[in-house]
C-alpha cells in the first residue's frame, strides 16, 4: 500500500511542535526551579531525618516516600514555582500527546507500526521517557522540578532524532513487517525511556552526593554542577527513584530482548548469533543486572552502584547510536543513507 | 535490629533479599588446604567476585561486537587480517576474531555460574527453612518500627489475637502467648520475592545447559536451489554449507527432503521496497514421506518435527542457449549468480560449460534484472524487479582447471588459468535477453532468459524449547523478585487493665475507650516493617490496620 503523504508531513509537524512544547515544559520546569527556593529546605528536610533516625537502615527510607515529604515540600513552595511547575507538567502532558499523535500518524501513513527506523526509535524512547518521569511524579510528587533534567536529554534526543536521524516516512522491508516488531521494538524502548529517568536520577544523585561531601567537610560548593546539589532533593530520594525505575525497566527490557531472540528465531533461524546489536543488548543487561547486584553489596552502594548504572546506560546509548549507525549487522533498520 | 532470630542476614551489609549468603572471605593462609579451599570458594562464591565476573562478561563481549567475527562473516575477518597484517595474526592467536567460542569467554561465564550455584544452594536450602518455619518473635518495643500504631479492641487478647489471624488473610501467622499474659501475632508474607529470585537464577542455568544441547547437537545446513532444478535430502554432503555442533558427525539426520523449488516470489511496494519474499518448495519429511507443499517466507518458517526450514537469501541464474559450429545445440546453459548490490540485485557469477564442448566454455560477468548502463556505458541494475533483464560477460575458451584438484569458487573462473594462458578470453559483450553473440569459431551464445533461485537453510537445535522455557521462566521470576516486597506485621496484645505504658504507644487516640461494665478489653500495639526496599508499605500498614481494626469481629458469630 502507498505511503500517505499529506499524513505523513503532518506527523512530521507534529513531531515539531511536540519538541516545541517540550522545550516550553523545559523553560516552566526551570521556573519553578529558579522560584522555588524555599523548596530547598523541605526536600532536604527528609534526608536529615533519616540521618537522626540512624540505626534502622533503608526501611525507614521507604516510609517517607510520598504523601509525607511531598506535602511539606508543596506547602512550602512559592506560588510562582507553584505556577510554574503546573504549567511544566502541563506543556509535558501536551507535548507528549502531541508526540504521541505524530507517532500514531506516521504509523497509519505508513500502514505499519512506527518504530522501524532510528528516527522513529528514538521518538519513541522520548515518549517513554516522558510516561515514565510522568508515573514517577505520581508516586514522588516532591520530584516534579527536576522535570527539567528529564526534559533537557529529551529534548536532545528529539532534535537529534529530527535531524540527523530522520527518515521519511516508507514502507519497511519483509524482516520487519511482523507482529513481533509490535512486541520486541516496543518493550525495548520502553525499557530504554525508563532507564533513561534512571540515569538522569543517577546522574543527580552523583551531584547531591558531592554537595552533601562537601558541605559535611564544611565547604560551600562553588564548581557547577555540584552547585546544583542544594536545590536538589536528598541522595536517598534520588537512589530510590534510580532504583526503582531499573527495577521497573529490567524486567521489560529483558522482556523485550527474549522477544527478539523469539522473532531472530523466525527471521533469521536461530535464536541468538551474537550480531553486533544482540551482543550490546547483552552488555547492557549485564551491566543492569550489576547495578541491581551493586546496590545490594556492602562496599558497591551509593556511589559505586550509581557509577554503574551511568555505564549501564552508556552502553546502551552506544549500542543506539554507534552500533547502528558505524558497525554493520543483521539489525541495519537505521534508515540512515 | 528489626531482623527476627531466623533471619538468615548475616551481619554485613547485604540485604536478605539480594544475592550473596556468604560469609565474607577471611583472608587467612593459615589452618591447612581445607580452610584454603573454603576460603576460596567463599570468595568466589561472593556477591562482590560476582559482581567482578559480570564486569568481566560485559567487556569480554566488546570485542565481540566491533571486531569482525568468523561464524558472522568469515570474508570480512580476512579482509581485516590482510589490512592489519602485523597484530591482528596476535588477535587471531588470543580468538578475538571469535571471541563467544573462546576459552577465555567460556572460562568468565563458567565462572560466573559456578559463582551463581555456590550462591543459590544455600540460598534454596535457607528459603526453604524460612518458609516452612514460623514468623519470628514480636519485638518488646513495636512503636520503633518504622510503621507503628495502637488501638484498643473488644475481648481478651487471646481472641483479638485469633480474630486478627482470621483477619490477615495471605499473611503467614503465629500466635504465641508470653509469660505475662500478653498474647502477640507475628504476620509475614511476599516470600514469593525469594522464590522469584532463586527461579531466576536457576533459570540462568537452565537456559545455559539449552544453549550448550543447542551447541553440542545441533547442526544447520544450508544450500542454493534454483527454480524447477532438483532438490536435496537432509545429508551433509548435498549441502552448500553445513555447520555442525560438536557432537554432530553428520549421521543420523532427521530424514527430509526438498524435492524442488517450485517457484520463487518477490513483490514490491510501489516505492520498490520488497513487501514479501516467497519461496513455494515441495518437500517430504520422514522415510519414504509423501511429497508435501509449503510456502517459505520471511518471518514464517516450515516447522517440522526436529527441524526447521527457513528462506535466507534470494537471486538469479541467467539461461543460455550455447550453439555450436556444426549446429549441435546445447540448451538451458545455466548458473547461479549471486548478488553483489543488495538493492539492485546486480549479480555476479560464471557459467562454466565442460561437457559436449571442445575446449571448454565459459562466460564470467553479471546479471541485471533490470539492465541500464551506468555512466561508464558499463551495464548496471536499476532496480531488483525484473524488467529487462541483461547480462554483460566475458566470454572465455581453453581449460578451465577443474581436473586439477584444487578448490575454486563457482562463481567466477580460475584467475590461474587465464594468467597461464590456459583459458583465453574470445569474446565480451552486454545481452539483452534474447541477443546472441557469435564466438570467431562460430559458436552462438544466446541469452534466453533467467531463473530465480533461494538459499533454504536447514535447521536443527535440540536445546531450543528448553531454552524458550528458561527464558519464560527469566522473566517471571524477575518479576517475581523485583515486584513482590518482603513484609513483617506484629501485634502486641494485652489486657486493656494492665498497668504498663510502655509497650503502648500513647500519641495516637485511642478508639472506644472501655465502656463500663463491658467484656473485657485489650490494647493493641502493632508494628509493621517491609524487609526489603519499603515502596508503599506506609500505604499497605494503614490498610491492614484499618482490616483489624474493624468491628465486628469477622467469624466471631
Amino acid at each position: 500500500m502507498p505511503v500517505n503523504a499529506g499524513l505523513a508531513t503532518l506527523s512530521d509537524h507534529m513531531f515539531t511542535w511536540s519538541i516545541i512544547l517540550y522545550s516550553v515544559a523545559l523553560i516552566a520546569y526551570c521556573g519553578e526551579y529558579a522560584f522555588g527556593r524555599r523548596g530547598k529546605v523541605a526536600a532536604t528536610s527528609p534526608e536529615r531525618e533519616l540521618v537522626a533516625a540512624g540505626g534502622v537502615p533503608v526501611v525507614k527510607v521507604g516510609s517517607m516516600s510520598g504523601a509525607k515529604a511531598g506535602g511539606t515540600d508543596r506547602s512550602r513552595r512559592a506560588p510562582q514555582a507553584q505556577r510554574f511547575g503546573r504549567l511544566a507538567v502541563a506543556a509535558t502532558a501536551a507535548g507528549l500527546a502531541v508526540q504521541l499523535t505524530s507517532l500514531a500518524l506516521r504509523g497509519i501513513a505508513t500502514h505499519r507500526w512506527p518504530w522501524g527506523n532510528m528516527y522513529e526509535f528514538a521518538s519513541v524512547v522520548g515518549a517513554a521517557a516522558v510516561i515514565a518521569y510522568l508515573v514517577v511524579l505520581v508516586r514522588l510528587p516532591q520530584v516534579r522540578y527536576l522535570g527539567m533534567f528529564l526534559l533537557f536529554p529529551v529534548v536532545v534526543l528529539l532534535f537529534l532524532a529530527g535531524t540527523v536521524l530522520y527518515a521519511p516516512a516508507e514502507p519497511l522491508v519483509p524482516a520487519l513487517r511482523s507482529y513481533w516488531i509490535a512486541i520486541h521494538v516496543t518493550t525495548i524502548s520502553i525499557g530504554t525511556g525508563i532507564f533513561m529517568v534512571s540515569f538522569v536520577a543517577t546522574v543527580l544523585y552523583l551531584i547531591r552526593r558531592r554537595w552533601e561531601l562537601a558541605i559535611e567537610a564544611g565547604r560551600t560548593p562553588t564548581r557547577f554542577p555540584i552547585t546544583l546539589g542544594s536545590r536538589l532533593p536528598g541522595t536517598d530520594i534520588l537512589d530510590r527513584m534510580a532504583y526503582r525505575t531499573v527495577a521497573f525497566g529490567f524486567p521489560i527490557y529483558t522482556f523485550g530482548i527474549i522477544a527478539g531472540a523469539i522473532w531472530a528465531e523466525a527471521a533469521w533461524g536461530r535464536y541468538w548469533g551474537w550480531d553486533p546489536k544482540e551482543t550490546w543488548a547483552f552488555i547492557t543487561w549485564v551491566v543492569y543486572a550489576a547495578y541491581l547486584h551493586a546496590r545490594a553489596t556492602a562496599g558497591w552502594r551509593g556511589t559505586a552502584a550509581a557509577r554503574v548504572n551511568m555505564v549501564a546506560f552508556a552502553t546502551m546509548i552506544f549500542n543506539f547510536f554507534i552500533i547502528n549507525m558505524v558497525v554493520s549487522g543483521l539489525h541495519s533498520y537505521a534508515g540512515l543513507t | 535490629m528489626s531482623a527476627g532470630p531466623d533471619t538468615p542476614v548475616r551481619t554485613g551489609d547485604v540485604e536478605p533479599s539480594e544475592l550473596s549468603t556468604q560469609p565474607a572471605p577471611v583472608r587467612s593462609w593459615h589452618g591447612g588446604p581445607v580452610a584454603f579451599a573454603r576460603n576460596s570458594w567463599r570468595r568466589l562464591t561472593s556477591m562482590r567476585t560476582a559482581l567482578v565476573l559480570l564486569f568481566l562478561l560485559a567487556l569480554a563481549s566488546v570485542p565481540g561486537s566491533l571486531l569482525p567475527q568468523r561464524p558472522l562473516n568469515p570474508t570480512k575477518v580476512d579482509a581485516y587480517i590482510a589490512d592489519h597484517p602485523g597484530w591482528s595474526r596476535i588477535l587471531d592467536k588470543a580468538g578475538f576474531f571469535d571471541v563467544f567460542a573462546t576459552p577465555w569467554f567460556a572460562a568468565t561465564y563458567l565462572l560466573l555460574f559456578v559463582s551463581l550455584i555456590g550462591c543459590v544452594v544455600p540460598r534454596l536450602r535457607q528459603h526453604a527453612v524460612a518458609m516452612l518455619s514460623a514468623p519470628p518473635v514480636v519485638p518488646r518495643r513495636l512503636e520503633r518500627l518504622s510503621s507503628a500504631t495502637s488501638y484498643s479492641a473488644e475481648g481478651a487478647p487471646a481472641e483479638v489475637a485469633a480474630d486478627a489471624v482470621r483477619r490477615l488473610r495471605g499473611w503467614k501467622t503465629v500466635i504465641r502467648t508470653e509469660d505475662d499474659g500478653v498474647v502477640t501475632v507475628a504476620a509475614e508474607r511476599g516470600y514469593l520475592r525469594e522464590t522469584g529470585n532463586l527461579i531466576f537464577h536457576a533459570a540462568l542455568l537452565v537456559l545455559l545447559v539449552g544453549v550448550a544441547v543447542g551447541k553440542l547437537w545441533g547442526y544447520q545446513g544450508t544450500v542454493l536451489l534454483t527454480e524447477t532444478q532438483p532438490g536435496i535430502c537432509n545429508a551433509v554432503p548435498l549441502y552448500d554449507s553445513f555447520r555442525p555442533g560438536k557432537l554432530v558427525d553428520g549421521s543420523g539426520l532427521a530424514p527430509f527432503c526438498i524435492d524442488s523449488l517450485d517457484k520463487f516470489t518477490a513483490t514490491y511496494d510501489p516505492s520498490g521496497t520488497p513487501s514479501q519474499f516467497r519461496a513455494d518448495i515441495t518437500y517430504s519429511e520422514g522415510e519414504g514421506g509423501a511429497p508435501q507443499k509449503d510456502a517459505l517466507r520471511v518471518n514464517h518458517p516450515l516447522r517440522l518435527e526436529g527441524i526447521r526450514v527457513y528462506l535466507v537469501g534470494h537471486g538469479f541464474a541467467p539461461v543460455f542457449t550455447v550453439t555450436k559450429p556444426d549446429g549441435t545445440v546445447l540448451k538451458d546453459v545455466s548458473a547461479p549468480f549471486l548478488p553483489v548490490v543488495p538493492s539492485t540485485l546486480l549479480s555476479e557469477g560464471a557459467v562454466k560449460l565442460l561437457d559436449g564442448v571442445n575446449p571448454q566454455l565459459a562466460l564470467y560477468g553479471t546479471f541485471a534484472p533490470f539492465a541500464g548502463v551506468d555512466a561508464d556505458q558499463k551495464m548496471t541494475s536499476l532496480s531488483p524487479q525484473p524488467g529487462n533483464p541483461g547480462v554483460a560477460v566475458v566470454v572465455y575458451q581453453g581449460n578451465l582447471g577443474l581436473d586439477s584438484g584444487a578448490p575454486q569458487s563457482v562463481y567466477s573462473i580460475d584467475q590461474r588459468q587465464v594468467a597461464s594462458g590456459a583459458l583465453k578470453e574470445v569474446a565480451s559483450a552486454q545481452l539483452t535477453q534474447g541477443k546472441s553473440v557469435k564466438l570467431a569459431d562460430g559458436t552462438q551464445i544466446t541469452f534466453d532468459s533467467y531463473r530465480e533461485w533461494a538459499t533454504i537453510q536447514v535447521n536443527h537445535d535440540p536445546g531450543q524449547t528448553v531454552v524458550l522455557g528458561a527464558a519464560v521462566a527469566i522473566v517471571l521470576g524477575l518479576l517475581l523478585s523485583l515486584a513482590v516486597r518482603r513484609r513483617r506485621l506484629f501485634l502486641r496484645i494485652k489486657p486493656a487493665d494492665s498497668p504498663d505504658p510502655e509497650s503502648v504507644d500513647n500519641s495516637e487516640p485511642v478508639d472506644g475507650a472501655a465502656q463500663p461494665g463491658s467484656d473485657a478489653r485489650s490494647l493493641v500495639a502493632v508494628g509493621g516493617l517491609a524487609r526489603t526496599d519499603a515502596g508503599s508499605f506506609e500505604t499497605e500498614f494503614a490498610r491492614v490496620v484499618e482490616r483489624l481494626r474493624d468491628s465486628p469481629p469477622v467469624g466471631k458469630d
